[in-house]
């Protein structure tokens, strides 16, 4: 059997909701209480069963008929009272359009950085934000990534020009691999200063919430999330843009453990993505966390089996965790010894993408009104 | 990295399917990406040997020969080239399932007859049977590949394309994978140590070796094999640097690659005859230097860069490349053979600085162990004196300035469960460890841990914590949630406030879009109406991908702007649009200051025609309302004064003024900047600067009692010069205690008003606090305002 009484029961009221025509009524009728309708069915259907589930369907099923045929007479009633108005003079046509409103909507991204903000917010997380234009010391060094760092290619950056005007000075270092060029260079690159760039990363800003703790501007415990755009000196495509956004997150208390990272990642993947979704929880390497986590999902079209969304694999990584480094820690003049810490992050862009069935990351920065009224 | 699973189970045993093999890996850190099977459609090949070749009497370019197979012999027609007697070769039954080596395509092989002659199966080339593109000729096995064998057994093999973190240097190697199968899947490991003949004379005293700058090479090891000869190299060594991605080239370069892919160690060969004065010396590259690498191009190298030289000039870029002045050719016999450290940041700048990513180099900055150099050398030296008739000289030329010592390591088991939240014993976190090659020494409850010496990535305990939580399982971890923190702080006020004014603006009508934060000077240049507009203070990227992105934006108004122009080619209602994003304002020495900013804007009507009419196109009175309402909503009120913003018409614009300081502007966008932005209707828009408004956003708000006592409205329309303002005909009436309220109901001009004079009419309600207020009480206030305004402004009751 394909569908219990009551399911079948709520499917139909709702339907019945949208029905104003003598038709319509009809057409509904036949659908679910005719000869052939989907309850009958049913009904029919329980000569198979053994005796006591009979039983037990039997009333159910006859519960819904009776409801069901209540609902009819009522709906019979309404249609009927609603051309004997609109049959007298002057009564109104009341399926003309209403006057329409203006009728505004968040941003898709917007939707989500709230709706996964407000997850985490209910499990205690306080939302902070923190600069775009970043030094390079929050971005990576304070993160275990020195100029050398192997992670830095796979970041690729802008680094933002001392001073104003002048824009022939560095015209020469356009070269795209700056990204990777060691650090003496840089610095002579920008006149001995410090490297700014824009943040790859909001990771940047678990940095900054970790350092102000040794700076006496926050206290421990912290719980936090950290949303914000990014940027990647990366050739724009289907999926790869060079402006994001990510969401990270830190916790820091006595007695934070691995457990409680997969248990707080678990509980976010099961309020955002559905109950049902499988997890997978695997080892894996950010120069700022040890021991380091991909969290991937069960792919939503193939569910397990591989497909192209899912590169065959059968699951999509939608985030990169780990306990907090001790470095990183100590850094920030935290004592590792004493506390514990856990990191995340997870792009905004992708998780939208996945959610909605987006195959284009560049339609959500072209305001294209045909695409963002649909959400 | 590409890993043959039959390369790998000459190292460790291996029982689970490759499916399950590359699960375990997986979850462990090295994600296995893909799998190619080889030889999965070989059912029906196998290995023969040619007996004889005949003519084909109707082809000259065909021939007949005829193959042992052990069992049976069997006749096919052949077109290769390459066919010799006594050549094993692989043949393919009737209804194999060979690829077509014209269109690609899988086919089955049928029967068929070749210029009159029955051909019983085929010999194949490495591109029918999905080896290779190669198809010059057939595919030749070497010598002791047994008779009768199917092919798949023989040649078939699994290639695991592994994901390697850059954390384990020791792990893009078949025998690192191996070390991680071997602790995944508890079986063992098997490396074999290396022995060799040393045939020749010692090494010492034929081969000098310096190390000039210890800093950026803490060791290096080299091997001498003299008598070699240039080939190729054995076919079974050809097939598995193909397998896993690599060109064979000759036998020396061949058996470095091998090794490489082997042990995970670089290794690089010189041609010895070439290294002048027999020294190695290993030191910085002198200013202004150039040295022409291996691919023939002149490369110019600093003193940030290592260099491996001998007495006169540099010979190779140490990790990088090697030099052509030392290049192993066809006349080279005698090899000294490198296996050296480098510190991972030299290589990676001097890889990055001359362009030159090679795999050796990819490798070397990643920190590979010095450890790992010593069995990589004998392993190569001895495949050298195997394969290419060498002679070893006896012993290695050594330097190892970088030796340390690791001090072992202590772990508890509180150690582990403090960060994993897991309840793992000692013995559980002791056997992961020893699995992987760790040393565990008991010391009461604790362990002693000694890294072994292929693992540069471990340094502190929550190194080993990782590495035991990986052999056990991440799935083995239990599940809790942290603990809300008691003193939660207050969120970010600027955070709520965004959220709100997004959420009333779409109440408003308004969509909300997310543009990119990069812009040109162009661009922001066509933002101002003025014939001189002021240079704009902007941050600049130092490396901009386009000039259309090479400037941090100071203000959101072109992104809207370039928004309503692209939707209105397919819109023809009205487009109202807001963003809040940052602008970024340079300070000196300092980051930018990133300012939240809403900007929004109105062209065209709010709502779509429909049959209750058109709707109404924006004015500016409907843009001031709309800041109005957003105001009201978060408990302000500000005032409007004039402004000059030079992307809006003079004529209409107002600053949104509060306490005196301008949170925003609001007005008519100038025609010609409009025009600038290809946009042909009129359209108005208005910004305000977040973190300035949010100091008047009243957080917490009192209730103030209901008025008990009802109120009196009246009516009064007065006259007064056009050029007097509302406002301050408001402010005045405002100012007297018992008016609760002034609402403007009517402007008026023309008609029965004098000329230069307007007619103002407000609706004022009075009301008291304490009592009923009386008809005389009213009039009394109601004419105090009249003379107040008469007196101040010159304004009368309308006759
Ligand atoms: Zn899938």
């Amino acid at each position: 059997m394909s569908e219990q009484p009551e399911q079948l029961k709520i499917k139909a009221l709702q339907e019945l909701e949208g029905v104003t025509s003598a038709d319509k009524l009809e057409q509904w009728r036949v659908r679910y209480l005719g000869r052939k309708g989907e309850l009958t069915l049913i009904l029919r259907s329980l000569a198979e069963l053994p005796p006591d589930e009979r039983k037990t369907l039997g009333a159910r099923a006859n519960q819904t008929k009776v409801s069901l045929e209540e609902a009819l007479k009522q709906k019979e009633q309404v249609i009927k009272e609603a051309q004997l108005v609109a049959a007298k003079k002057g009564g109104i046509d009341i399926t003309l359009p209403g006057r329409p409103l203006p009728a505004g909507r968040l941003h898709p991204i917007t939707q989500t950085l709230h709706e996964i903000c407000d997850i985490f917010s209910a499990m205690g997380f306080q939302v902070v934000e923190g600069p775009e234009a970043e030094w390079d010391y929050y971005n990576f060094e304070a993160l275990n990534i020195p100029p050398e760092h192997p992670a830095r290619d796979t970041q690729s950056t802008f680094w933002i020009a001392h001073g104003t005007g002048n824009r022939e000075k560095s015209a020469s270092v356009n070269t795209g691999t700056i990204g990777a060029v060691s650090p003496s260079v840089r610095y002579e690159m920008e006149g001995g200063e410090k490297p700014m760039l824009l943040r790859t990363q909001t990771t940047s800003v678990t940095a900054r919430t970790i350092a102000e703790v040794g700076e006496g501007k926050r206290q421990l415990p912290i719980m936090v999330v950290e949303p914000g755009k990014v940027y990647r000196y990366e050739a724009t495509d289907a999926t790869h843009g060079w402006m994001l956004y990510q969401i990270d997150g830190l916790v820091v208390d006595k007695h934070i453990t691995m457990a409680d990272l997969k248990g707080a990642l678990y509980e976010f993947v099961h309020r955002y993505f559905g109950a049902d979704r499988k997890v997978r929880f695997r080892a894996d390497y950010f120069p700022f966390v040890e021991p380091g986590v991909e969290v991937a999902i069960e792919c939503a079209i193939c569910r397990g089996d591989g497909c192209r969304l899912c590169g065959d694999s059968g699951w999509i990584e939608i985030a990169g965790a780990g306990m907090t480094h001790p470095d990183v820690l100590r850094r920030g003049g935290i004592d590792p010894d004493v506390y514990t810490s856990f990191a995340f992050g997870m792009g905004a862009d992708r998780t939208v993408m996945l959610r909605y069935g987006v195959d284009d990351i560049r339609l959500f920065y072209g305001s294209d009104l045909r695409f963002l009224r649909q959400f | 990295m590409k890993i043959s699973l039959k390369w790998l189970k000459e190292y460790v045993d291996i029982a689970l399917p490759a499916e399950e093999l590359a699960h375990k890996l997986t979850m462990a850190g090295f994600e296995v990406e893909g799998m190619r099977v080889i030889g999965g459609g070989w059912d029906n090949v196998v290995i023969g040997k040619i007996l004889a070749i005949n003519p084909h009497p109707n082809a000259d370019r065909l021939t007949l020969p005829t193959i042992d197979l052990g069992t049976e012999q069997v006749t096919v027609v052949c077109g290769a080239p390459n066919l010799k007697v006594g050549v094993k070769v692989s043949y393919a039954r009737v209804g194999a399932q060979l690829i077509d080596a014209h269109t690609g395509q899988v086919a089955t092989l049928k029967a068929a007859k070749i210029r009159g002659i029955a051909s019983n199966g085929m010999l194949c080339s490495e591109r029918e049977l999905g080896i290779s593109d190669s198809h010059t000729g057939i595919l030749t096995l070497p010598d002791d590949a047994p008779l009768g064998m199917p092919l798949a057994d023989y040649m078939g093999d699994v290639i695991l394309d592994v994901t390697i973190t850059p954390n384990r240097p020791d792990c893009p190697s078949v025998i690192g994978i191996a070390r991680e199968v071997a602790a995944l899947t508890g079986q063992s490991l098997h490396i074999p140590e290396i022995s060799y003949q040393e045939a020749g004379p010692s090494i010492e005293g034929q081969v000098g070796l310096a190390i000039r700058a210890p800093d950026l090479c803490p060791r290096y090891c080299a091997s001498l094999v003299t008598g070699v000869k240039l080939a190729e190299s054995p076919v079974w060594m050809q097939h598995r640097l193909q397998d896993c991605g690599m060109r064979p080239i000759n036998n020396i370069v061949d058996i470095t690659n091998y090794v490489m892919l082997e042990y995970g160690q670089p290794l690089h060969s010189f041609d010895f005859e070439r290294i002048r004065g027999k020294k190695i010396i290993v030191r910085r590259a002198n200013h202004g230097e150039v040295l022409i690498t291996l691919d023939g191009v002149e490369r110019k190298l600093s003193p940030d860069m290592l260099v491996i030289a001998d007495e006169d000039r540099a010979v190779a870029v140490a990790g990088v490349m090697g030099g052509a002045n030392t290049e192993v050719t066809g006349s080279t016999t005698t090899i000294l053979l490198e296996a050296a450290s480098f510190n991972p940041a030299s290589i990676h700048y001097t890889g990055r600085t001359l362009g030159l990513p090679s795999e050796a180099c990819t490798r070397f900055e990643r920190g590979i162990s010095a450890g790992m150099t010593m069995p990589a050398l004998k392993r190569a030296t001895q495949l050298l004196v195997e394969l290419c008739g060498g002679v070893a000289a006896r012993g290695i030329e050594e330097a190892y300035p970088g030796k340390t010592e690791r001090a072992p390591l202590s772990l508890s088991a509180g150690d582990v469960n403090r960060i994993l939240g897991s309840d793992f014993s000692l013995e559980q976190i002791n056997n992961a460890l020893t699995s992987l090659g760790f040393e565990c020494k008991r010391i009461d409850s604790s362990l002693l841990v000694a890294t072994p010496y292929w693992r540069s990535d471990i340094r502190l305990t929550v190194d080993l914590i990782e590495e035991v939580a990986r052999v056990i399982g991440y799935d083995q971890i239990p599940m809790t949630m942290p603990v809300q923190p008691l003193n939660k702080p207050a969120p970010t006020p600027i955070i709520g406030l965004k959220r709100n004014v997004s959420q009333i603006l779409t109440g408003l009508g308004f969509q909300e879009i997310i543009t990119y934060s990069l812009t040109s000077l162009e661009t922001m240049n066509n933002l101002s109406a003025a014939a001189q507009p002021a240079e704009p203070s902007l941050l600049r990227l130092a490396n901009p991908m386009t000039s259309e992105q090479e400037y941090l934006r100071p203000s959101l108004r072109a992104s809207l702007l370039a928004a309503v122009a692209a939707n209105r080619r397919h819109e023809d209602s009205g487009i109202w649009l807001f963003e809040l994003g940052k602008v970024y304002l340079p300070r000196n020495n300092n980051l930018p200051d990133e300012r939240e900013t809403l900007c929004a804007i109105m062209s065209g009507p709010a709502v779509e025609k429909s049959w209750h009419g058109e709707g109404r196109a924006p004015d500016f009175f409907e843009a001031k309302g709309v800041v109005e309402s957003l105001l009201c909503r978060l408990g302000i009120t500000a005032s409007y004064e004039p402004a000059s913003d030079e992307s809006l018409n003079s004529a209409e614009q107002a600053a949104i003024v509060m306490d005196g300081a301008r949170v925003g502007v609001l007005g008519k966008l100038h025609p010609d900047v409009l025009e600038r932005f290809e946009i042909t209707e009129s359209a108005y828009l208005f910004e305000i600067d977040l973190p300035a408004l949010l100091r008047f956003v009243v957080g917490d708000k009192l209730y103030r009692q209901i008025p008990r006592f009802p109120a009196v409205v009246r009516d009064v329309a007065l006259v007064i010069d056009a050029d007097v303002a509302h406002q301050r005909l408001v402010d005045i009436i405002k100012s007297f205690p018992l008016v609760e309220k002034v609402v403007l109901f009517d402007v008026y001009s023309g008609g029965q008003v004098p000329q230069g004079k307007k007619s103002l009419a407000y609706r004022i309600t009075f009301q008291s606090r304490e009592h009923t207020l009386t008809d005389s009480e009213v009039n009394t206030v109601q004419q105090q305002i009249l003379e107040r305004l008469g007196g101040e402004l010159g304004a009368g009751l309308r006759g």
